[in-house]
């Protein structure tokens, strides 16, 4: 029997960034806002201090940032008519675990979607004609326009200190920035960071090419900053241990880095960990959510009442909860019919290694999001007329740091492993660099995520199920943005290259990107949507759902960005309409 | 509930200290559900380092001479300098299959198990220790099949090799186990002890390290980064500091 807790005025189900944004927001607006985080507590000093946190062993290969799959995985699947078995060990996705989630081992990419990608399923429609949509894909409009988000990105940037530079202010083209993206109220706050020598050379051969580069937005800091909670973020120091790690010189924006030294101190916000969130409990109208079930470190089980629940989990687990605990009505996709775990989406990469002879370019110098792109093949910025695809993504060399284990790359030809790999390992590693593509995933009616019928986590509930597969449309556009690679390194002169392109279904076990999206999808119609534009579930209007698992589709993008500006703009809608008359927000 | 527990604190420190939670502390959460105080204070979160010391944890002395071969092979000393062996990759693979990482203790292992697809990832039941003691003794029992020496460790290296590429096509036998997953977990285990830090009891005097150019746990390039096409000019650094204040 569940121990009864007092009631609070608002729960965050998981304390990564939505969670964190989200207490911040409520408990400036008065309430008193309890979070509760089935990972353990985490702060810088504590558990990636600069003492210990460049060791790709532990962090990277041992995955003590990240989920324990042995606790809670998902079973995979490319199709149905194949047999999900569980992810027994984390490969192409990393969910992160504990306080702050997968925003401790991010590595800063902090985009905007274009204005066009908001409303994919029209524009489209309108530039291309319905024969560009096949009625296998289920792309549709997000209900919210880039206008709309504008202000809250904008937020987000200067919580976190973004560097960058603005290639669209108020309509605006600025010299050095992204000509492409939607127009922006002001510049960053943080000017980019330094270029290594391999961005550097990609900026220049693109250049040569008529092509815009620009520096990759990045919550890395290029300068000390100061944000306007009073926060203060350290320079970057270029480590190279930022993707897949924790930042221990405060340099890399998180909830640890902005939000938690303001939010920890006030008396109106409480942060339980190592509490996990069973279900969320419905009253007999299945229109208000009441409490929420937890399971404790000890086992124990306990109910806590709440008036307002705002599901903060990553994706994965956001779309489980909604499914074990009846909210909802769940995607079939034999009929189209239901909307929880439909359009789950994912990312697209590939990309061209570079070797040189005659240039050092020391690899291991690097941070998250330390590049330069160039973004005329992402979303429509260009004609897809006659290419059988639409989206599109981003090319460009983003210098993370070339950890050894992970990062050793050899020509074409090269055993694995013997005298010979050796060598060449030792003749390139210096001066070898990659050029990367980051493209876009359409939704189709055969990619959703259920629950599975045979495998149980810890506790004995369903593990989540999910169904997916590259399609056509995909493939097609990722060889595209691979061939415009190979002519921008054709165009840098290396001494060869090697072209690794994403072949055949989508493969569980090499790491591609914690870029998971879709399965509580915003919109417009209850029918089609499981929460509205402010991520207010349609079905329990005291219930929000915040994070990617509200993405329609999943642009050419990472989705950090966009996740936050959808939760400030969530945050605004509670705290200046629902709390003034608690219901559905119309 | 009646669904089978695990101890959650002990999932989520696996591989790194486990610390002890303070009576009071202990309490006071079972009191609230959870853990409102979570600030520990001086109680870094530090890795341990491996006991450096020549006794084998895991491997039985056959399987350590197997080991030893087989690593000799994929990372070969030469004129460049130190292999595998060398670097210490055998002590580095036998501490690690004798810790949480060989007992998969983070990794989903209920069943029901089936081989599944190459897109699935992992479904042997095995943990990686098991891969390792199944693994050997089938490589070892395929050698002799074949007539072609006592155990893998006594074929010549040219043998060796030969071997070692069929294991990694997937184009031999061995009993009970998968020759291209037993290959691929020793390749990736062997690339992990060669050039992981030293603290694991691989990499020795970072030679691992050195070959490449890496200058490991090094936390401020801000001087470097626009130094282009310039020479990195210092030494590697572990976690422990440097090779010549390590060095017994």
């Amino acid at each position: 029997m569940a121990k009864k807790l007092p009631s609070v005025d608002a729960l965050m189900i998981g304390f990564g960034w939505t969670g964190a944004i989200m207490a911040q927001e409520l408990t400036d607006a008065g309430l008193n806002v309890l979070a509760l985080e089935r990972g353990a507590w985490a702060d810088t000093s504590r558990e990636f201090a600069t003492t210990f946190a460049q060791d790709e062993l532990r962090y990277f290969w041992r995955h003590d940032l990240f989920q324990t799959t042995a606790h809670d995985t998902q079973t995979i699947r490319n199709d149905a008519s194949q047999v999900a078995l569980p992810m027994r060990k984390l490969g192409s996705y990393l969910p992160g675990t504990n306080v702050g989630g997968a925003g401790v081992h991010w590595n800063g990419q902090t985009w905007r979607f274009l204005p066009s990608d908001f409303v994919a399923r029209s524009h489209n429609l309108q530039r291309y004609g319905a024969a560009a949509i096949p009625d296998t894909m289920t792309i549709q409009d997000w209900g919210v326009t880039y206008d709309d988000l504008e202000p809250y990105y904008d937020r987000f940037e200067r919580l976190c200190g973004i560097s960058g530079k603005a290639g669209n202010i108020g309509g605006q083209i600025q010299a050095g920035g992204n000509p492409f993206e939607g127009p922006r109220s002001r510049e960053y706050p943080n000017p980019p960071m330094a270029m290594s020598y391999p961005p550097a050379l990609f900026a220049e051969a693109a250049t040569g090419l008529g092509l815009h580069p620009f520096p990759q937005p990045s919550a890395n800091m290029s300068h000390a900053y100061v944000n306007p909670l009073g926060v203060r973020l350290e320079a970057c120091t270029y480590c190279g241990f930022c993707e897949k790690f924790a930042c221990g010189n405060y340099s890399k924006a998180s909830a640890q880095t902005t939000i938690l030294p303001v939010l920890m101190k006030k008396p109106n916000f409480r942060l339980r960990t190592e509490c996990e969130v069973m279900r969320i409990n419905l009253d007999a109208s299945g229109k208000r959510a009441v409490s929420v079930t937890y399971v404790d470190a000890s086992g124990e089980e306990f109910e806590q009442p709440a008036d307002l629940i705002v599901l903060c989990s990553y994706i994965l687990n956001n779309v489980r909860l909604l499914l074990l605990s009846g909210i909802g009505a769940p995607y079939d996709p034999q009929t189209g019919q239901g909307v929880i775990g439909k359009n789950y989406a994912y990312q697209i990469t590939s990309s061209v290694n570079l070797f040189y002879d005659d240039k050092i370019l020391n690899p291991f110098i690097g941070a998250g999001a330390h590049g330069m792109l160039v973004d005329e093949w992402n979303g429509d910025n260009f004609d897809h007329a006659g290419l059988g695809f639409i989206g599109g993504g981003f090319v460009g060399v983003v210098q993370t740091g070339a950890r050894p284990i992970e990062t050793h790359p050899v020509p074409e030809g090269t055993p694995n492993w013997g005298g010979a790999f050796k060598k060449a390992v030792a003749a390139n590693y210096l001066k070898s660099m990659s050029i990367a593509t980051h493209g876009a995933v359409m939704s189709h009616r055969g990619n959703y995520l259920d629950l599975d019928p045979t495998y149980r986590d810890v506790y004995g509930r369903p593990l989540l199920r999910m169904t997916f597969d590259y399609t056509d449309n995909e493939h097609r556009m990722s060889d595209y943005l691979t061939d415009r690679s190979v002519d921008i390194a054709r165009a840098m002169k290396a001494r060869e290259i090697r072209v690794n392109r994403r072949m055949g279904s989508w493969d569980v076990v090499p790491y591609q990107t914690t870029h998971n999206t879709g399965g509580a999808m915003m919109g417009v119609d209850p029918s089609t949507s499981a929460v509205n534009r402010y991520l207010q579930s349609w079905d329990v209007p005291n219930l929000f759902v915040m994070g990617s698992s509200a993405f329609p589709q999943n642009p050419g993008y990472n989705p950090t960005g966009t996740v936050a500006a959808l939760a400030y703009a969530s945050a605004a809608a509670i705290t200046q309409r629902y709390l003034k008359a608690p219901g559905a927000l119309a | 509930m009646d669904a089978p527990r695990l101890s959650r604190r002990r999932l989520l420190t696996a591989g790194a200290v486990i610390t002890a939670v303070p009576v009071a502390t202990a309490a006071a959460a079972a009191a609230l559900g959870g853990s409102e105080v979570p600030f520990k204070e001086g109680q870094a979160n530090a890795p341990t380092a491996v006991d450096k010391g020549t006794n084998w944890t895991w491997f039985t002395e056959a399987e350590a001479a197997f080991i030893n071969a087989a690593v000799a092979r994929l990372i070969p000393a030469d004129e460049l300098g130190p292999g595998a062996v060398e670097a210490g990759v055998p002590l580095f693979i036998d501490r690690q299959l004798a810790g949480p990482y060989g007992r998969g203790e983070r990794w989903y292992m209920q069943g029901p198990w089936s081989p599944g697809l190459p897109t699935q990832g992992y479904q042997t039941r095995l943990t990686p220790a098991g891969l390792y003691r199944v693994g050997i003794k089938a490589t070892d029992a395929a050698v002799v099949r074949e007539s072609r020496g006592g155990s893998f460790a006594r074929l010549a290296a040219a043998d060796q090799d030969a071997f070692l590429q069929r294991m990694e096509k997937g184009d031999v036998a061995l009993d009970g186990i998968d020759a291209k997953a037993f290959f691929a977990q020793l390749l990736q285990n062997t690339l992990e002890g060669f050039w992981s830090d030293p603290i694991y009891g691989g990499n020795r005097d970072m030679a691992g390290w050195k070959l490449i150019g890496f200058p490991g746990a090094r936390y401020d390039n801000s001087e470097f980064v626009s130094q282009h096409g310039q020479k990195y000019p210092l030494p590697p650094v572990g976690l422990k500091g440097r090779v010549e204040w390590i060095r017994s």
